[in-house]
């Protein structure tokens, strides 16, 4: 099958739900610039023309608010944003206006609103361009939050995301977008709330998100080669979640990591693992282990950025604690592989 | 008697109304129709209101309910400028916007009684108001929080290709909030076709405006975003209509939008049925000095001096009113409460 890299499966999802339905519109803070939101918004721009691809100001809470009563109005805006830190200036709307309005008013208005933004990482962008806000916009009713990892799902869970008429979050990580994969030409949706096995295993269950989705296949090849066999399941949507999906596979391995790209505490690690615990008392053989990130900003240093994210090492130690194995013979650190292949742009 | 008064407007009422209506400039050029309209809105709004206050101590309207007594005017002159087909978002203060817009006075009454026949299936209650059916597209209780939306709604108007356009009703606390800022300047940028309607009508809650802001007019606050700032009288309807509709048909045209300050006054408490003088923040003689020019009473006094609305037919009006006001209360309290399963619905 054809590969697209990530940026472009958004690129291709973005112009096929314009062209079949023209109620679909991007606005965003450049999304009709040259750069076109790292190429992800310009192709877009140049098919559509700028009444349907608009540059805006820098006006993150007005330009939400914009959306939802544009949406109210039986059209789709997808917003974008450069990284999901600014969404944070768009919370109200967000939590207060999208995500509630449909059952404010019983009914009689739905908020088709798609929000695209980026998670970065690395390259010093320290605290306030890096944060992974998933938990946040997963703890609202009202808001379904996807998280593609592959091209593939970028693509079929944007044009479903695209054609829903409810509010969705789609978060993207930065390091994911120049990475290849098969991705169809023709129009198809990936539901929202089904989870896959990215690589099938008996041993032990990780489930894992986005960019840590890599790091967990990572971590498997390493457990593979001390005969230890993980299946990693990616649940692409977080709200709502294929709980059952990952129950199944948990009761099966009887052990359970979860990896995370946000913060330890109260994040979507804790769901899951409460959720599983509620499912599997006595089912499981080990402790629930998680990794996820520290419960601190983001540094800027490369330095203190490569202890403060986890990586596979802390995944392949994780799934040592579940099943009682001594720890690892891997004494360098290693690195997740997008690290050193990431240099921009930002 | 009726027939009399037939014949008296076939021969001489209509040269009287015109000497009546020469001596007071303000109605002037308007239909003797729209003129009755406003009062009609207007009085429906302050008995409603009345109504609620009325019935609010026997604790089955069990939501927080914000009052408009005192502000009818903003309402009715500003909606009786729109079309249906236009739109409208409110606040937390929304009932006098939704029957303005033409909300269905059962369907409100429904809502403030939780029950599944309210216009919002009794889901929002008293600051969520909504009548998409007319244009009325629902209240944030957020200050400031649905301001924006009307841009939303405007963009959409403009993409449709109709010449609709877009309110938003905020009030003077809802000009200290960002996202405010941030709308006027975006709705000038793109000439989105928007009327920002800021009441002013001097507290937030019980905090005047002198402690909130360093002056005490909304509407210059317009030219630094780049569109028209208007002040009108708000306890004038005949005021707020004429400057609704002169921003309605600049929108219209493609002009963009423009920021109408209407200058008014809450009669009750912030919140809840009560006058509230007792807690010390404003006085009884401001309150005095506003009631003595309440917008309702003084437009029939206008409309029966010009003419326009003998006593014997405004009366015949208010006993429709009353008429109304009493089928929805009876309505709403006869109606069902919502089925538990509705708590699922309408979400995800």
């Amino acid at each position: 099958m054809r590969e697209l890299k990530y940026r472009e499966a958004i690129d291709e999802a973005t112009r096929q739900a314009m062209a079949k339905d023209e109620r679909v519109f991007v606005m965003g803070v450049g999304v009709s610039d040259p750069k076109g939101i790292f190429g992800t918004t310009r192709g877009a721009f140049e098919q559509f023309g700028g009444d349907r691809v608009f540059d805006t100001p820098l006006s993150e809470a007005a330009l939400t608010g914009m959306g939802v009563g544009a949406a109210m109005r039986g059209f789709h805006p997808l917003l974008v944003h450069a990284r999901n830190d600014f969404l944070l200036l768009t919370m109200d709307q967000i939590v207060n206006n999208a995500a509630k309005w449909r059952y404010m008013c019983g009914g009689k208005l739905k908020v088709p609103l798609t929000i695209r933004a980026i998670i970065g990482r690395g390259w010093g962008q320290a605290a306030q361009h890096s944060q992974s806000l998933q938990a946040m916009f997963a703890h609202v009713p009202g808001l379904a939050v996807i998280m593609p990892t592959t091209p593939a799902d970028a693509k079929g869970l944007l044009m479903t995301a695209l054609s829903s008429d409810c509010p969705v979050i789609c978060l993207e990580h930065r390091w994911l977008y120049d990475k290849s994969g098969p991705v169809p030409e023709d129009p198809y949706y990936t539901p929202l709330g089904v989870g896959a096995v990215v690589r099938p295993g008996r041993d032990v269950t990780i489930v894992a998100m986005s960019h840590m989705v890599l790091e967990a296949l990572q971590a498997a090849e390493i457990l593979a080669g001390e005969g230890i066999e993980a299946e990693v399941i990616d649940p692409r949507s977080l709200r709502p979640l294929d709980s059952a999906l990952i129950c199944r596979s948990a009761a099966r391995t009887g052990r359970l990591v979860i990896a995370d790209t946000g913060w330890r505490s109260y994040g979507v690690s804790a769901e899951i693992a409460a959720r599983a615990a509620e499912e599997l008392w006595g089912v499981l053989k080990a402790p629930i282990r998680r990794v996820a990130l520290p419960d601190l900003p983001t540094p800027g240093s490369s330095a203190l950025e490569s202890a403060y994210y986890p990586g596979p090492p802390a995944i392949v130690a994780a799934v040592k604690q579940c099943l009682e194995a001594p720890a690892s013979a891997v004494t360098d650190p290693v690195a997740p592989s997008s690290r050193k292949e990431f240099e921009g742009p930002f | 008697m009726k027939r009399t008064a037939g014949k008296r407007t076939r021969s001489s009422k209509p040269r009287r109304r015109a000497a009546a209506l020469k001596r007071d400039a303000g109605l002037r050029g308007l239909a003797p129709e729209l003129l009755v309209d406003l009062y009609v809105t207007m009085r429906r709004i302050r008995r409603a209101e009345e109504t609620i206050a009325a019935l609010y101590p026997e604790q089955e309207i069990r939501c927080p309910t914000h009052l408009s007594l005192g502000q009818e005017a903003g309402a009715a002159g500003v909606c009786l400028a729109l079309r249906t087909t236009d739109t409208a978002v409110s606040t937390h203060r929304c009932h006098a916007h939704y029957i303005a817009k033409g909300g269905d006075l059962r369907a409100m009454f429904a809502e403030l009684y939780g029950r599944a026949t309210g216009c919002c299936g009794g889901k929002g209650g008293s600051m969520h108001l909504t009548a998409p059916e007319v244009g009325m597209l629902g209240a944030s209780a957020i200050v400031g929080g649905s301001v924006p939306l009307a841009l939303g709604t405007a963009l959409a108007a403009r993409m449709a290709g109709t010449d609709e356009v877009a309110v938003a009703f905020f009030g003077d606390a809802g000009m200290e909030q960002g996202v405010t800022h941030e709308s006027l300047a975006l709705a000038a940028l793109r000439r989105l076709p928007v009327l920002f309607v800021c009441e002013n009508n001097l507290y937030a809650t019980a905090t005047p405006l002198r402690t909130r802001q360093a002056g005490s007019d909304m509407a210059p606050r317009a030219a630094g975003h780049w569109l028209p700032g208007v002040t009108v009288d708000g306890n004038d309807v005949v005021a707020v209509y004429r400057a609704a509709r002169t921003a309605v048909e600049r929108a219209r045209r493609g002009q963009g939008p423009t920021l109408i300050e209407v200058k008014t006054y809450r009669f009750r408490e912030h919140v809840g049925p009560n006058y509230d003088i007792d807690l010390g923040y404003r006085t009884q003689a401001e309150l005095d000095r506003w009631m003595a020019r309440e917008p309702v009473a003084a437009l029939a006094r206008r409309l029966e001096r010009g003419g326009v609305l003998p006593s014997a037919r405004r009366e015949a009006l208010d006993a429709q009113i009353e008429a109304d006001v009493a089928d929805a209360v009876a309505f709403a309290k006869s109606s069902p409460f919502p089925e538990p399963a509705a708590l699922y619905a309408d979400v995800e």
